[in-house]
């Protein structure tokens, strides 16, 4: 690759960059504050971001698309009471067609949320703010309070760092089996899709849906469909809570702000046909290492609160000002 | 012939039924309104009386107050999912400042975050041009911090609720709620002010066309600034009246209220994207909800499925009504 190509990358991908420089900083600002701070603090924030990130890739496929999911968390907690409580005294290889199962539902729910939201007409907040009663009640129903259980498979699977044959420990303790994880299923489903003629048409969609309707893209189908990503992607968030917590929790988690916030953190724009799933998934964990840089430095929990708001607000004014600067409307 | 004249004379009865409810689009809410009382009274004989009107009356006030900060910041395209935060923090700071300082300073002490937080969001929305749905999650966000610092301070303090407040909040006066002496004026001036004064006139048309209104000579940010203020005082007004009805100041008391106000204000016809609406058929969205909060507590269901009905009955009435008032 010549400079020129690298210079231009490196601007497009501007935002993003910048976002890894900020949480590299970060990564060593935590290890002043915290000399003992290594391979285990690695993994337990790897750990801790888990769910987030899944959460915020589903609300960024749907905000790319033009939309949005207010109903993000409750699918995450329907799905995590169905798995913990389909694999409670089961055995261990009903617990792989558990994960199918709570797939599909993931799947289907979120196809519920965008067929409505095209059926009905009705605005896509309202829609799934609505939504998120129905998937709480159901969550409800299917248990009343958290319990359950997970197999022992799929806990081993985010604890721990990976073990390669052939590479010291020293290297790999360094790699979380949860980030692995992550990296691995969203670059499974994120790169053939960013490849594909449907991730052409979310951005298209959610750039103009006028011009992308008389380019002949099918936008009703289309916005379904990031919908339906959107339920898949929650229901991963919902079963790795389940793993890494051996149970279901009824109650939706915080999730559905976070996911919010990292979002446009991370570059993509609300109103849709902006960004991709990297620069998210990098202010989770910019978030998250914020939030434990704090208790590291034993700040007030409350306090964090705070100061993870008003981070929130701050940078999200900041590229809301860039972005009028650089392009005078 | 005849029967062509029939069809014609239907399809134009039809036409007029559409047309009526376009202009009139209170007429269907009220419609359901009744109508849901009366499953309510068939359901059991003998519940709609004098005690329980007052009582449905009493709890929807505070969440049609805090659908009124929705359905004004709706009107230029805005959210504010601030208002639970703003409510719980004012109600919670009354009550722990009356403890050691007159009711009148109390007050004034705990409306000052509202108007901080309304001017947070004014700056961020008006002038940083940041997404209201944002702007107000993350001010909720840090003022719900702030409140849990604050709680620390006041921990030995203990709490009081001032009688005038519950006297407003819970009191009956000839079986009418006096919580309406604040709301019945208070609904009027909102009223008032989106029908007959400019600064109403200049919020439907920064929600109809915002580039328009621009170029006509409005200046988008002080009408935002003065929006969001407003929008975070009513809230705080609404937390106060709220605590003298629960008379038991928490950490999350109005968070609850959040949504159903949002939905009270959509379920009112206003629309999420601006420029149309208006405060009376909020009203009717918070008696409405009131209303089906009774019904589906009566129904003995689970809590789950009662959710699930709460969901689905907001989006079919939502449906419905954008169905029969928008011209085809």
């Amino acid at each position: 690759m010549n400079p020129a190509a690298i210079f231009s990358a490196v601007r497009r991908e501007g935002w993003v960059v910048s976002l890894f420089l900020l949480l590299c900083a970060l990564l060593v600002l935590t290890g002043v504050i915290q000399p003992d701070y290594g391979a285990a603090g690695v993994g337990s924030l790897a750990g801790a971001a888990l769910p987030f990130a899944f959460a915020v890739a589903a609300q960024t496929v749907i905000v790319i698309a033009g939309g949005i999911d207010l109903s993000i968390a409750a699918m995450m907690a329907l799905a995590s009471v169905t798995a913990a409580t389909m694999m409670d005294g089961t055995s261990s290889e009903y617990a792989l067609f558990v994960v199918g199962f709570v797939l599909v539902l993931g799947l289907v729910l979120g196809f519920v949320n965008g067929a409505l939201i095209i059926l009905t007409r009705i605005p896509d907040i309202v829609v799934t703010l609505a939504m998120s009663f129905v998937w709480q009640g159901a969550a409800l129903l299917v248990r009343g309070s958290p319990g359950g259980s997970a197999a022992e498979w799929l806990k081993e699977l985010i604890v721990g760092p990976v073990g390669v044959p052939g590479v010291p420990a020293a290297i790999t303790d360094w790699i979380p089996k949860a980030l692995v994880l992550v990296v691995v299923i969203l670059g499974l489903v994120w790169i053939p899709l960013g490849r594909s003629h449907l991730g052409l048409s979310l951005y298209a969609v959610g750039s103009s849906s006028l011009a992308a309707f008389r380019s002949g893209v099918a936008v009703a189908r289309t916005r379904i469909v990031a919908y339906a990503f959107g339920g898949l992607f929650s229901a991963m968030g919902g079963l790795v809570l389940t793993m890494s917590t051996g149970i279901g929790a009824p109650i939706p988690g915080p999730y559905l702000l976070a996911s919010v916030a990292a979002v446009v953190l991370g570059g993509v724009t609300l109103g849709g046909g902006r960004g991709g799933i990297v620069g998210p998934i990098v202010a989770v964990f910019i978030l998250r290492l914020v939030r434990s840089d704090l208790t590291l430095l034993a700040v007030d929990p409350n306090v964090t609160t705070i100061i993870e708001g008003t981070i929130m607000v701050v940078v999200v004014m900041a590229g809301a000002f860039i972005a009028r600067r650089s392009r005078p409307a | 012939m005849s029967e062509a004249t029939a069809t014609a004379g239907s399809v134009s009865i039809g036409r007029r039924i559409r047309r009526f409810m376009s202009d009139r689009p209170l007429v269907p809410l009220i419609v359901l309104l009744v109508m849901l009382v009366v499953i309510l009274e068939i359901l059991r004989p003998g519940i709609v009386n004098e005690r329980w009107v007052a009582n449905t009356i009493k709890f929807a006030i505070p969440l049609a107050i805090l659908a009124g900060c929705q359905t004004l910041t709706m009107l230029t395209g805005g959210i504010d999912l601030s208002v639970g935060t703003v409510a719980t923090m004012s109600a919670f700071i009354m009550a722990t400042q009356v403890v050691d300082h007159d009711p009148g300073i109390a007050f004034a002490v705990s409306l000052l975050p509202a108007v901080l937080i309304g001017l947070a969001n004014g700056i961020g929305i008006g002038i940083f041009r940041v997404h209201p749905l944002i702007m107000t999650l993350g001010t909720g966000l840090i003022g719900t911090g702030f409140l849990q610092v604050y709680q620390r301070t006041v921990i030995a303090t203990g709490s009081a609720i001032p009688a005038g407040l519950s006297w407003l909040g819970t009191g009956l006066t000839y079986g009418i709620p006096n919580a309406l002496i604040l709301f019945v004026p208070l609904a009027a001036l909102i009223i008032f002010m989106l029908r007959s004064t400019g600064f109403g006139r200049l919020l439907y048309a920064v929600g109809d066309n915002e580039k328009a209104a621009r170029l006509s000579g409005v200046v988008y940010w002080q009408v935002i600034l003065a929006l969001y203020v407003l929008s975070g005082l009513l809230a705080g007004i609404a937390g106060l009246l709220y605590v003298g009805l629960i008379k038991s100041p928490s950490l999350s008391l109005a968070e609850p209220l959040l949504l159903p106000s949002v939905a009270a204000a959509v379920i009112g016809g206003t629309s999420i994207f601006g420029g149309r609406g208006g405060y009376t058929g909020t009203i009717v969205g918070a008696l409405i909800l009131g209303v089906l909060t009774t019904l589906l507590s009566l129904l003995q269901m689970p809590e789950g499925s009662r959710r699930i009905l709460f969901g689905l009955i907001i989006l079919a009435v939502t449906a419905a009504y954008i169905r029969i008032t928008e011209e085809s």
